[in-house]
């Protein structure tokens, strides 16, 4: 069946694409042309933070959950102090853990309130997407680290933190980016599913089990009370190259998950 | 030229079929309303249309570009209003047109425009959340026509929408084409409306689209069809 095509006389006479554009599109590009991927990952990075700022739902939450276990593990464990690989574990752990919340996060304003279909009909890069919440969840990484690393020295760290410092920030910033990159992946797999909340979790937790590895191996002779070592070079080059592979496939695979 | 040329579409949801068998041609400047009651898959052909749905079968040529292949020429040049005003609640108005203007490469003095023009000034920097069903439904349409599409696909655009406020954005979404505060009386613009409303917005089409559990019911030029046959869709 093909449908009736009535032009009016007004359309035949002036053919849209010869009608001058509107004035409003930014100087030196013509409207409707593709905008810059920098310039879209900027505008969604601001328009990521400034929902964060606005409802608290995540950074507070992850903080707040590292900060209890730590409580819980301080008790539990009845002891004064822990150092070493056990030590190395429970950072880890409960940072990846705390990570989790972030990441079941991490998308659902965009699915619940069309964010997905405004960014799609937009001409811009997908990955801008992809890239942005990255940088997101690695902001909220950063944050959770900064309250709960001083909390955990406090509250159950045996040695000095100081002298372990640099060596505990290059592990803490190689295992962020993988946090990071897997739980984007994964948060955008797992959002437009009902179970999402279940569904997170369950992909990202053997993921990140790596992460867990290469961390806690590499911190483990930082959190000692004599002579703390710098990480063993090839749990960070373990660390570096998960972050690639990752970092690549998810690159790869973000355009689709956000096709239909 | 046409500005949507579409011949045997097919979309369906796992078993359920959403749209069959749908072709139309649509020049450009004209106003295609599509009638049918809920489930008929009016949205579904607005989101096709849009590039946020994949045909399942058929051809889908939308502003000169084949869907999907080419969605990416599509995209940018389209305005989609549907149910959701896709906007971020705790975001303000004016922060959710900034969003969206900055996606489109839009500059700051239009997303001012067009928040008086939907006499939002006011509240612009209240957060979404706070604001009554039809002031979003007006921030909604200032987000739609920010970057001056060339396609406006717009499903029961005047829900939630006192007499007044329709009126408000009447030359943002009405037929003559412009900027949205400026009407350009040279230019007609190209729709697709989603209605339940034949009294209103039959006297807008150019062609109408009857559907029916997916499938098309009537086809016809506006001026060919009354509202009898509109009538008989719903029944």
């Amino acid at each position: 069946m093909s449908g009736p095509t009535t032009p009016t006389d007004e359309s035949q006479a002036t053919p849209h694409a010869a009608l001058p554009r509107a004035a409003h599109a930014r100087p030196g590009r013509p409207a409707h042309a593709p905008v810059g991927t920098a310039r879209a990952i900027g505008a969604l990075l601001r328009k990521e933070l400034l929902v964060e700022l606005r409802t608290l739902e995540s950074v507070p939450g992850m903080s707040l959950f590292a900060v209890t276990t730590f409580v819980v593990f301080h008790f539990a464990l009845n002891r004064a102090s822990v150092e070493g690989d056990l030590a190395a574990g429970i950072l880890w752990v409960t940072l990846l853990f705390a990570a989790i919340l972030g990441v079941n996060r991490l998308f659902v304003a965009d699915a619940d309130q069309g964010g997905f279909d405004g960014f799609l009909l937009a001409p811009v890069d997908r990955s801008a997407m992809f890239v942005a919440k990255a940088l997101t969840l690695l902001a909220f990484l950063v944050v959770l680290e900064l309250v709960a690393v001083p909390a955990f020295a406090l509250l159950l760290l045996g040695a000095p933190l100081g002298p372990a410092l640099p060596g505990l920030l290059a592990t803490l910033a190689l295992g962020d980016l993988g946090v990071a990159v897997i739980g984007t992946l994964v948060a955008a797999m797992a959002v437009r599913t009902r179970a999402r909340d279940l569904l997170g979790p369950l992909l990202a937790l053997p993921l990140f089990v790596p992460i867990v590895i290469g961390g806690a191996r590499a911190v483990s002779p930082l959190l000692v009370q004599s002579h703390p070592v710098a990480p063993a070079a090839r749990w960070l080059l373990t660390l570096g190259l998960y972050d690639l592979v990752f970092g690549l496939i998810a690159y790869a695979l973000f355009d689709f998950l956000l096709e239909d | 030229m046409a500005a949507l040329e579409v011949e045997g579409l097919a979309r369906h949801y796992g078993e359920r079929e959403a749209l069959s068998d749908v072709s139309l041609s649509l020049a450009e400047g004209q106003t295609l309303v599509v009638f049918g009651p809920n489930g008929a898959g009016k949205t579904t052909l607005l989101r096709v249309l849009a590039t946020l749905l994949r045909p399942h079968a058929g051809s889908v040529r939308v502003l000169g570009s084949s869907l999907p292949d080419d969605a990416w020429a599509v995209r940018g040049r389209v305005g989609l209003l549907g149910h959701e005003p896709l906007l971020y609640r705790e975001l303000t108005a004016r922060e959710n047109l900034r969003f969206h203007a900055r996606l489109h490469g839009v500059g700051e003095e239009r997303v001012r425009e067009l928040l008086e023009a939907v006499a939002m000034g006011a509240r612009a920097n209240e957060p979404l959340r706070t604001l009554s069903r039809g002031m979003v439904q007006r921030v909604a349409v200032a987000r739609t026509v920010l970057h001056d599409p060339d396609l406006l696909l717009l499903d029961e655009p005047h829900s939630n929408l006192d007499p007044a406020a329709v009126e408000l954005v009447a030359p943002l979404i009405g037929a003559r084409a412009g900027t949205g505060t400026e009407v350009d009386p040279t230019r007609r613009r190209t729709r697709v409306i989603c209605s339940h409303d034949p009294s209103g917005d039959l006297a807008e089409a150019d062609v109408v689209l009857g559907l029916r559990a997916g499938r098309p019911a009537l086809l016809r030029a506006a001026a060919d069809v009354d509202h009898e046959e509109i009538a008989e869709l719903y029944r």
